[in-house]
Order: structure tokens, then sequence, then C-alpha cells
């Protein structure tokens, strides 16, 4: 019946441009399948290399133990030291980045004019553009011996306080752009609600509009976490190859990502112990930034169906 | 494309179909979700006449004609329900592409979405996009032709390689019936297409409808009563129900709805008492 | 006034007062919050230009590394970048924006759309360091690349897939749907659509996001140190599996050593870092700069 009713040749236009459009669909779709096919190669890769490393080692020791040595002769396999210089050195940068990237957000989405909206979040983007082998170098030679050691009695040349104080400053953007979108993305309407019950512009921002954009402004906050706890460059310059089991951010200590590099930079061959420690630990960072980061996303998740 | 008229016409003979009608819809529904935007839609437009879709914002007026050239597909949360006729084919049936149905049905929208491109460009597109093969001279025709019949060919002539976003509103308007009459469609669809226009552009546009009406079949959704009464010859009215479901509640010769409507809310709608 | 027009106490009035207060010294105290991060990059800056200013030379770019601090230069990690960063921009960006338009423009299902978008979400949040570990794993052992170009351009272009495929998806939600829709009326396939109207109209936008991709992965030392190591190249690649290195990494390298002449190199091998890398941020500002003008023809 269409036979009829269409004349040939546009039916045979028809299908062969769709032919040709359904082949690019294959294409496209092969391209996008390629994000999960290789977090799948990641989850794959590490537990496979893992694997090698913990035909030696014991997973019990691996998890409990507060001694890493593994580049000694005397080898122990406690990751713990590792995990709680990480976890200090990201805590500090949580300390700086979120007040002032928070105040920032507000700034930006509540109390500056628009028209200086936009350059200077891109000023604040361009932190985020920083090498971090500069922030690093940063930290080493000036933060360091310039600052901490004339204010801080007990500080090493590598130290902590210092990497974490960078790193903070490295992740300020993250806390700062995605608060400031929650921030921005709530409705005008709770806001002039407020005004009209007598409210004072204190109150409207942060009684009103914060609490309605917590959850992104939770979201931005993880999310600049684990990066935190991923960052490598800034630690292996900054914090010292020396592993120790301390609180004490005024110490150098190796943090998970340090550690990797440590052993990159050295001739681990293929094959060994050492070699193999590398991806048990790369394991252990996946595995919490992997979760943190899904909490993230379904947090923004449930933030952006509200409105 | 003048392959495709013959074959029309050996269709209809062959099919036995009324002749008049080309486009018919049959028991059309559309839902988003749960919720019906219009139901029960029975509705022959006749071939070479132009056919006014009249009725209250929001009654589905868009929607109904976004069916008959298979827009609502793109639409992932619209379902349609029902079957729409061209010369008696379900053109939602499954052989069918939606392609080839936009070939012979084409699309006015109600503000002017001319492409960022040339005004031989804009007009010529629909030819290129089709795969037709044609010189360089007749495509010159063909772009002309176009133009002519769209009452914009005296003002554009000389200046057809300029921007499409140099044109007045008006002219831009134009210019998009151009590119639709470019590939030579059996009906031309428009959706309130001089509602963003000014009193001088909507009376071109008008008069160049009632210029080309016969040799195309026209649809032309609109909210003015005053265009639907000078520009049509046969109306329908769409309501929206208690639900605000919209559904056709009158159909017949423009003359006789706007003396003589049969149904009261017609009679209230065009009185200016509702709506 | 008000207040006491409206017959409020005196207690009232301190407490709209100190709220008066507060109101007109937020905005200052937010703004802080932006000094601290301005105020440090400023003196990193500073820091930087004084100690590596004079350092600054022609042999810089042109001398390969090299013991004596005075003879060194960052020529082989200046060809690695180029080397590495360009093929994995040549698979990345070509794997972003179909990605992306596969997002935007083709897919149909909600439900893979979703998961996809997930994915990518999943994919950005993972630390660099790893895309190092398994780009090792995988390509340098696994598939015998080596520690290669090829090992660390993959590596770089499955790392900067996420940003450019978001900004190529933003850049086609912003063409306006009448366009597309206006298209579609004349008979137009999904891939005609995306050739004439989206690609033509998007491409300058992506092109913005992955020249900011790119300069984002000119800055990465994490995985090519995993994959790559610490290397003294001493000649240029000349084969996608010659072994390499890359700016920061060189920068890595000097900042590891005691020696002041070396932290004057390092300091001076991170302006030629710094301005690279603000040349490019400037050419994708640009461009999206001469973009926007043309769009309100």
């Amino acid at each position: 019946m269409q036979q009829q009713v269409f004349s040939e040749t546009l039916l045979e236009s028809v299908r062969r441009r769709q032919r040709a459009s359904k082949t690019f669909n294959y294409i496209f779709l092969t391209a996008s399948s390629v994000a999960f096919i290789t977090i799948i190669v990641i989850v794959g890769s590490l537990f496979y290399e893992s694997l090698f490393f913990f035909n030696q080692v014991s997973v019990v020791e691996f998890l409990t133990g507060t001694e890493w040595t593994v580049l000694f002769v005397d080898k122990k396999f406690g990751i713990w030291p590792l995990m709680t210089a990480t976890a200090i050195t990201s805590a500090i940068a949580l300390l700086v980045a979120v007040p002032s990237g928070l105040a920032t957000a507000i700034y930006l989405s509540e109390y500056a004019r628009p028209a200086i909206r936009r350059p200077v979040k891109s000023i604040i983007e361009m932190l985020a553009g920083i090498p971090t082998v500069v922030y690093g170098y940063f930290a080493l030679y000036f933060i360091s011996p310039n600052l901490l050691k004339q204010l801080i009695p007990g500080v090493g040349i590598h130290n902590a306080l210092a990497v974490g104080l960078m790193i903070g400053v490295l992740i300020i953007p993250i806390v700062a752009s995605l608060s400031e979108d929650a921030l921005y993305a709530v409705p005008e309407d709770f806001r002039q609600a407020a005004y009209a019950l007598g409210a004072r512009k204190v109150d409207v921002v942060f009684r009103v509009v914060l609490p309605a954009a917590l959850s992104g402004i939770l979201a931005s906050i993880i999310l600049a976490f684990t990066r935190a706890m991923g960052e490598t460059m800034i630690a292996a310059i900054a914090g010292g190859f020396r592993v120790i089991f301390s609180f004490d951010p005024r110490e150098a200590m190796q943090t998970m990502t340090s550690f990797i590099a440590q052993v990159a930079t050295g001739d681990a061959p293929h094959g060994t112990v050492e070699y193999q420690s590398i991806f048990a630990v790369g394991l252990v960072l996946f595995i919490i930034t992997f979760v943190f980061n899904i909490i993230a996303i379904r947090v923004v998740k449930k933030w952006q169906i509200r409105y | 494309m003048t392959m495709l008229k013959e074959l029309v016409r050996d269709s209809m003979e062959l099919s036995g179909a009324d002749k008049r009608v080309v486009v018919e819809a049959v028991n059309l529904a559309v839902r988003y979700g749960n919720r019906y935007a219009i139901k029960n839609i029975n509705l022959q437009i006749e071939r070479n006449r132009i056919t006014a879709i009249i009725g209250p914002s929001g009654c589905g007026k868009s929607t109904l004609l976004r069916c008959i050239n298979r827009m609502n597909d793109l639409i992932p949360e619209a379902k349609v329900e029902g079957r729409v006729l061209y010369r008696g084919v379900d053109i939602y049936s499954k052989e069918i592409d939606p392609v080839m149905v936009r070939t012979v049905i084409g699309m006015v929208f109600q503000r002017p979405n001319p492409f960022p491109m040339s005004i031989f460009d804009n007009v010529s597109f629909g030819l290129k996009v089709n795969g037709i093969k044609l010189s360089k001279t007749e495509l010159m025709q063909k772009v002309r032709d176009a133009l002519e019949k769209a009452a914009l060919w005296d003002e554009v002539k000389d200046r057809l390689d300029a921007h499409a976003y140099s044109l007045s509103g008006g002219q831009q308007q134009r210019l998009c019936i151009a590119r639709t009459l470019a590939v030579d469609p059996e009906v031309i669809l428009l959706d309130e297409p001089t509602v963003s226009l000014d009193p001088i552009s909507t009376a071109k546009i008008e008069q160049l409808l009632r210029n080309i009406s016969s040799n195309y079949t026209i649809v032309i959704v609109t909210h003015n009563m005053q265009q639907a009464a000078r520009v049509s010859d046969y109306t329908a009215v769409m309501m929206p129900d208690e639900n605000m479901v919209g559904g056709l509640i009158e159909f017949g010769p423009t003359k006789e709805i706007f003396t003589h409507p049969r149904d009261k809310r017609t009679e209230d709608y065009i009185s200016g008492r509702v709506g | 006034m008000a207040d006491t027009v409206l017959g409020l106490g005196w207690q009232e009035s301190r407490r709209v007062r100190w709220k008066k207060t507060l109101d007109k010294v937020a905005p200052i105290l937010l703004s802080f919050g932006l000094f601290i991060g301005i105020a440090t990059v400023a003196s990193l800056l500073i820091t930087v230009a004084t100690t590596g200013g004079d350092r600054l030379s022609w042999t810089l770019i042109t001398e390969y590394p090299h013991p004596n601090p005075a003879n060194a230069g960052m020529r082989s990690a200046i060809l690695g970048t180029i080397w590495t960063v360009g093929l994995s921009a040549l698979i990345c960006v070509p794997l972003g924006i179909a990605a992306a338009l596969y997002l935007t423009a083709w897919s149909e299902n909600k439900v893979i759309k979703r998961f996809i978008e997930i994915n990518i979400a999943n994919l950005a949040g993972i630390p660099s360091v790893v895309f190092g570990l398994v780009g090792l794993s995988l390509l340098t052992y696994g598939l015998g690349l080596g520690r290669s170009i090829i090992a660390g351009a993959f590596t770089l272009a499955v790392m900067t897939l996420p940003l450019v495929t978001v900004a190529a998806a933003e850049a086609v939600k912003t063409i306006p749907e009448a366009l597309i829709h206006g298209a579609y009326s004349l008979g137009a396939t999904k891939l005609q659509v995306t050739r004439y109207i989206i690609l033509p109209r998007a491409l300058p936008m992506m092109m913005t996001g992955a020249i900011l991709a790119i300069s984002r992965a000119i800055g990465e030392a994490a995985p090519i140190l995993v994959i790559s190591g610490l290397l003294f190249i001493r000649q240029d690649p000349s084969s996608i599996f010659d072994r390499f290195t890359v700016m920061p990494l060189q920068i890595y390298n000097w900042v590891s050593r005691p020696q002041v002449a070396f932290q004057e190199l390092s300091s001076a091998a991170i302006i030629v870092l710094m301005l690279i890398l603000l040349s490019m941020n400037s050419a994708a500002i640009a461009l999206r700069y001469r973009y926007q003008r043309r769009l309100t023809l």
C-alpha cells in the first residue's frame, strides 16, 4: 500500500539515508560505552593485580596493621599509616576549602552583581587549572619554610600541614562552583516569600537559601574530599616519603598516593611484591573514592529532582 | 517530485477512497504518561482546501497538528493512539518512516525558525536533505519558484546570499514558508504562523496562502478567529473538556461554523463569551 | 525608623540594628573566601617569577636534561608532552563528541542515557593516579605496549573523556530546539540534522571544551609518572612506542633535587608550563567570545 502512496525515488532516498543514520547510531553508542567499559577495566585490573599481592600478603595484616615497610628488607604490610596520612591531609584540605569555597559561593550567588559573577567564576576555574606539581613546588619552597616554620614550632621541611593547605586551595573551585550552582538553583520564590515575611537579607540567605541548597553543597564537599584523597603530586613533593603512623600534621608523612608515586619513581621490577603493592593501595584508594562519589552523585540527583 | 503526484493520483483511483480527503484522523489521541492531551479526534482534511483549527489556548490544537507529520515523535513522553491516514495509509504503521511523511507533509512553526545560513541555502535545504539531484539552473529555478509563491522573491532576489537573520520577522516567516514549499509537499501545516508578526506581514501571509491553496492542502492552527474566518474553507473547533482534555466539538464549512454553529460551546467561543 | 513607629520595644530595635550591620558586613566577610584562593595564587606566581625569571632562556627549551643544572633544558619533556597529549586528544575528542551527540540528540532510551551519564560522572571522579595504575597494568604490560607514548596517550585520553563529553553535551544543548525541529520537518534524518544543523553550530563550543580538557591533560603528572617513571630522556621522540617524559614530570624531577640551582630551574620550567597553559586557555576563551558574537547576528 505504501508503495503506491510514496514514490519509489522517495522510498529509496529514505532507505539510503536511514541506513547511514543507523550506522552512525551504532558508532555513537559504542563511543558512549567507552566510559562503562573503562570502569569495568579499572576494577578488573586493580583486582587482578591485587590478587598477586594478596597471594603473598595476608588481607588481615593489610587491613589492620599499623606498619608499612614495603620498601625495606623487613617487610610489614599494614596500610593504616598511609590511610591516616591521606585522611589528615584531606581533612586539612577540607578545613581550608569548605569555608572559603562556601563563602565564595554564597557571595557570588546572593550578593555579587550579576555582571561580575561570570568573570569571577572564570577566575575560580583558573585555580583548578594550575598543575598540581606547581602547587607542590609552592608548598615545599614557600609555605613550609617561610610560613609554617615561622609560625609553628616543630614543623619539618616536609609536613602534612603544607600538603593539606595546598590541596585545600586546589579544591576550593570544586566546593565553590558546585555550591554556587546549588544556591543559584534555589527558586526565587523561596527568597521572595521570606522577604515578604519581613526577614532581613542575612536571614534569607542563611536560614532559607542555604538550608534549601544543603544537599548540593554536601555533594560538592564530598566530591572535593575524594579529589583531595586522590591528589598525588602535592603529597609526593611536599609530604615526604617517610611512613609513620601519626596524627600530627607537623610531621612528614607518606599518603597512599605518595607511596604509589615513590614506587613508580623507583625501579621496582614488574612482578615483585613492591610493584604489586601499589595496586593493592590503589585498589583501596579506588574503592574509597568510588563509594564516596556514588554517594555524592545520589545526593546531587536528589537535589536536582526537588526543583 | 512530479512522479509523486502522478503516483498519488493512481493510488487514489485504486484505493477507491474518497478522493477529496487527503488526511484523516481516526480516533486520534495523544497522552503524556497517563494524562491525555487530546482524545477522540476524528477529522477529515479535504484536498486543496484550507482547513483551520481553532480553539482556546491549551486545548491541544498544536498537539493535533504535530500528529499529522509525526513531529510528536520527537517528544519522547508523547504517546500517540489511533490512526492518521494519509491517502488511506496509516502513517503511524510500522513500515512507514516518519522521514517519508515529512517530505510530503510540511510544517511552518509559530516563531520563524530559519536556519543560520543564507536565504538561498535555507530554501534549498529541504532539497539537499532529500537527496534530490538537480543542476544549478534547476535548483535556482526551484528556489525562485518557492520564494515567489511565498511572496518573498521581489524583496530578496538581489541578496540570496544574505544571511537569513538579516530579514525582518515577517520576511523570515515567509522564508520558512518558501523552504517548506521548495520540497513540493502535498500538505502544508501551519502552527499559528502569524501570531508573532505585525498586521502587514500577517496580511501578506494570509494572502499568499489563499493564492497557493488551489495547489496545496493547507491546515492552519490559529487562535485568531477573524483569521480563520478570513482565510479558511473549513473550520474545526477544539475545546477542552472538564478534565482539560482537548476534543473536537465541531467541524464544517467556515461560513456555517461562524454564522450557524451547531454546538453551544462553539457559539460561546466565537462570540467571545468563553476562551 | 519603622520599628519605633510600629511601637516595637528598645530590645527589638537592637536586634534589628545588629542584623542591619550583619547585612552590610556579610558580603565583605564572604568575599574573603575568594581572597584566600587569589592571594595564594598571586604569591605562588610571584615566587615562581622571582626565582625562575632569571633562568629563562632559549636553552631551557632547546636543551635536554643534564646533571649539571646550568646546562639542562626541557626539550624532551616539551616534545613528549606534544606527542602524548596530542595523541590523546586525537583519541579522546572524537570519542567525547560522539558520546555527547548520542546522549543529547540520538539516544531515545532514557534508561541507557541515565546509565551512560552515571558512568561518565563516576569516571570523572576517579583519582588520576589510578588511571596510571590501570594503564601500567593493562596497556604497558598486558598489551605489551611498553612504558611508551601510546600507553600514556590512551591513559590520558580515557582520563579526559568525561570533560570533553560534558563540554560537548553542553554545546549541543545550547542549540535552539526550533532549529532542530525545523530541519526534521523538512524530512531530514537524524544524521542529517546532526551534520547540517547540530555540528556546525556546536563545534566551536566543543572545541573550547576540548582545549580546556587538553590543558588539563598537559598539567597531569601522576598517571604519567606511574606509566613512564622518572627518566632522563636525551633524545627526541621518533615513534609512539618510545619512552618519554612530560613537562610536569620534568618539573617534579627538578623540584625533588635539593640544590638551589635546581630550584631555579624548576621555577623557570614552571613559567614555561604556565605560559603554555595560559595561551591555551586564552585561545579557548577567545574562541568562545568570537563564537558568541556570531550568534547575535
